[in-house]
Formats: C-alpha cells, structure tokens, sequence
C-alpha cells in the first residue's frame, strides 16, 4: 500500500509539474525536500530520545504494566488480539493521553515503542497485525481533547473565544473514531 | 484546559521519576539505557520520514488539487460548501505544516470566528495526519502489508471532517 501510495505521489506529482506547472520550482523541491525531511527527524530527535529514557524507567519500575492494567478492560475489548501482560497495552494508553492533551509530538515516541511491542506479538513481520490497525484508526482518528496548535493560532488571530471550538472538536472526534473503530471491527470480523 | 494540559507533563515526569526511585530502580542507567533505545528508534524512522516528504512535497508542489478544487468550485458554491475549506481537508492526511499553514491563511482572510474559522479549526483539532503516521509507524518496522489500515483510517477522517461542518453548523449556526 505504502508502495503505491508513494510511487503515486512522486509519479503524478513529477508529471503534473512538468505538463502544467513551474518546472524550476520543482527542482528546488526536489533537492531541498531532503533537508526539510531532516529538519523533521531533528525536530523528533531530542523528543524521542529523551521520552524513550523516561519510559524507561517508567517500564522498569512497573508503572507503565500498572497503567495499563487501568485501562484494560476497555483496552482489551478494543485490541482482542493482544496478550493480557502485553506491555503494549501501557504504551497505547500513554500515547492516546498524551494525544488527547494536544501533545502530538510527546506522543509519538509512546506510539512508536506501542508498535515495537505489537510487533514482538506479530506472526507475519512484513504485515500489519490486527491489533497494529486499531491502534492506528484510533490514534490517526485523532483523540484530541485539547487541540493547543489550534487554539495557539486562534490566539494569535485575535479569536473572541480560542477555546470555543474544544467542544465542536471533541465531538467531531467522537463520530470519527466511532466511525472507524467499527468500520475496524467490521473488516476484522470479516477476515475469520 | 490550558493550564491542565500545561501542568500534565511536569507532573507525569514527577511522577515517573518518584515511582521509579520508590521502587528503587537505578533510574540513571535506566533512564542512559531507554534513551539509546530511543536513539536506535530514530535511526530507523530517519529513512521513513525523508522518502515521505520527499513524495510529499513534489505532490503539493505540483499544485495538482488547486487545479482541480477550481474545476468543482461552481459545482460548491451551488450547493453553499465552504470552497476554502476544501484544500485543507484534502492536505490534512498527509501533512501537518501544510494543513496548519492553509489554517493560517483562512484565519487572516476570515477571521477566526468565521464559520470557514471555525470548521478549519474543528477539523484540524479531530482528524490527523493519517498518511504520514502510517508511514513512519509501519516504516520504523519495515511493514508494507499494510491490508485495510489506509482505507479505514481515511474513512475516519472523512467522518470527522463530515461530522465538523454539520456540528459547526448545529453550534454556531
């Protein structure tokens, strides 16, 4: 899928370009777009090494086993497929809260250590497991409770009240993760 | 809210440090070691995100939804859609910065407060980059099967971006 869906940007986009559009500003993109790719993974960088550290020790000392035994009898409905120690199960936690506070970039190291964990689960490691899906549909659904970018812009455009749109957002995210977690477990089902 | 969500990694850093001393965990080392886990992390997503904006960029740069959001405008403006909206709903799964900076424009042209304003940003606060997460995450573990995990992530953002235009609506009028 990644395949297609890459090869499709770079093939149509490079093709588009040439037809109709500025071919000079293509060249710049295409040999800048390396260091914006590097200033992206720079940007991670710090973020991740330091969140990885501190989870660390939240993992050896079983807080992360604990947070996850919170949530697991919602977390286990969701994600069926996982074992009942996973350490997974704390990663997904952590990484949805962080999530819905508006700290994106906190959450991606919790996210990403959440798939390592998936993976060790996984019986086909060139393939995405079941539970790896759910977590993705319910993380790219976006669990955001306080959406601080957007209320830091609105700010800054002198919004009569930033924090209004918190409630549209938080119901809008309630029909979309709904909507794909049953779309989810709908084609889960169907597999078997 | 935003002092709650100010507060929380402070204290969930406390938190993780105290419990961890509590349990007597050396968390130096601990901490040493995590951290060059991170770091090997990184090194692996590296490649993942440079071929995603790689594919990105050439893809925005080309302008090829411009185009076509003004071949659909009329069809818009009859049935009373938001046309600006549109660019930003389409950008939204594949990249942050872009879909942030077509924010940007609709706050200055409409003001924050508008209905435009305001379903901009109720869609950037409940859907995510949904392409660009799917590649770094299936790309740090060198999964390319990825089977239904695009089409039911879209199929949610759609959802959200569907259900903010009728809540704002419901809402703000």
């Amino acid at each position: 899928m990644i395949n297609k869906l890459w090869g499709f940007f770079i093939i149509v986009g490079i093709l588009f370009t040439l037809l109709f559009g500025d071919i000079a500003s293509l060249n710049d993109t295409i040999l800048n777009s390396a260091t914006s790719g590097v200033r992206m993974v720079l940007d991670l960088l710090p973020i991740i090494v330091l969140w990885s550290g501190i989870m660390k020790i939240a993992e050896s000392s079983g807080l992360l086993q604990r947070i996850g035994n919170l949530v697991k009898p919602v977390l286990s409905k969701l994600f069926p497929s996982l074992k009942k120690e996973s350490k997974a199960l704390g990663y997904i936690t952590s990484n949805i809260v962080a999530n819905a506070m508006g700290l994106g970039s906190a959450a991606t190291p919790f996210g990403l250590k959440a798939m390592e964990e998936m993976q060790k689960e996984n019986e086909k490691k060139d393939e995405a497991s079941d539970a790896m899906i759910t977590f993705l549909v319910l993380n790219t659904s976006g669990v955001t409770i306080v959406p601080t970018t957007v209320i830091a812009l609105r700010m800054m455009y002198h919004s009569q009240n930033p924090e209004e749109i918190i409630i549209t957002a938080i119901l809008a995210t309630l029909c979309s993760s709904i909507a794909g977690l049953t779309l989810d477990y709908f084609r889960r089902r169907k597999k078997k | 809210m935003n002092t709650i969500s100010k507060m929380i990694i402070p204290l969930f850093v406390l938190f993780v440090i105290f419990y961890g001393f509590f349990k007597k965990v050396s968390i130096y080392d601990t901490f040493l070691e995590g951290a060059k886990e991170g770091l090997i992390t990184v090194f692996h997503i590296f490649p993942a995100i440079l071929a995603m904006v790689f594919a990105i960029q050439i893809f925005l740069n080309s302008h090829l939804l411009e185009t076509l959001f003004r071949l659909v405008t009329p069809l818009l403006n009859k049935l009373s859609l938001p046309i600006e909206i549109l660019p930003m709903a389409f950008v939204r799964p594949i990249s942050g910065t872009a879909s942030l900076a077509i924010m940007n424009d609709i706050f200055a042209n409409f003001g924050p407060d508008s209905f435009v304003g305001r379903l901009a940003s109720t869609i950037q606060g409940c859907t995510d980059t949904t392409i660009y997460v799917l590649a770094l995450y299936f790309g740090s573990l060198k999964i390319n099967k990825t089977r239904y995990a695009l089409s039911t992530g879209l199929f949610a953002d759609f959802v959200g971006i569907v259900a903010s235009f009728l809540i704002v609506r419901l809402i703000f009028g």
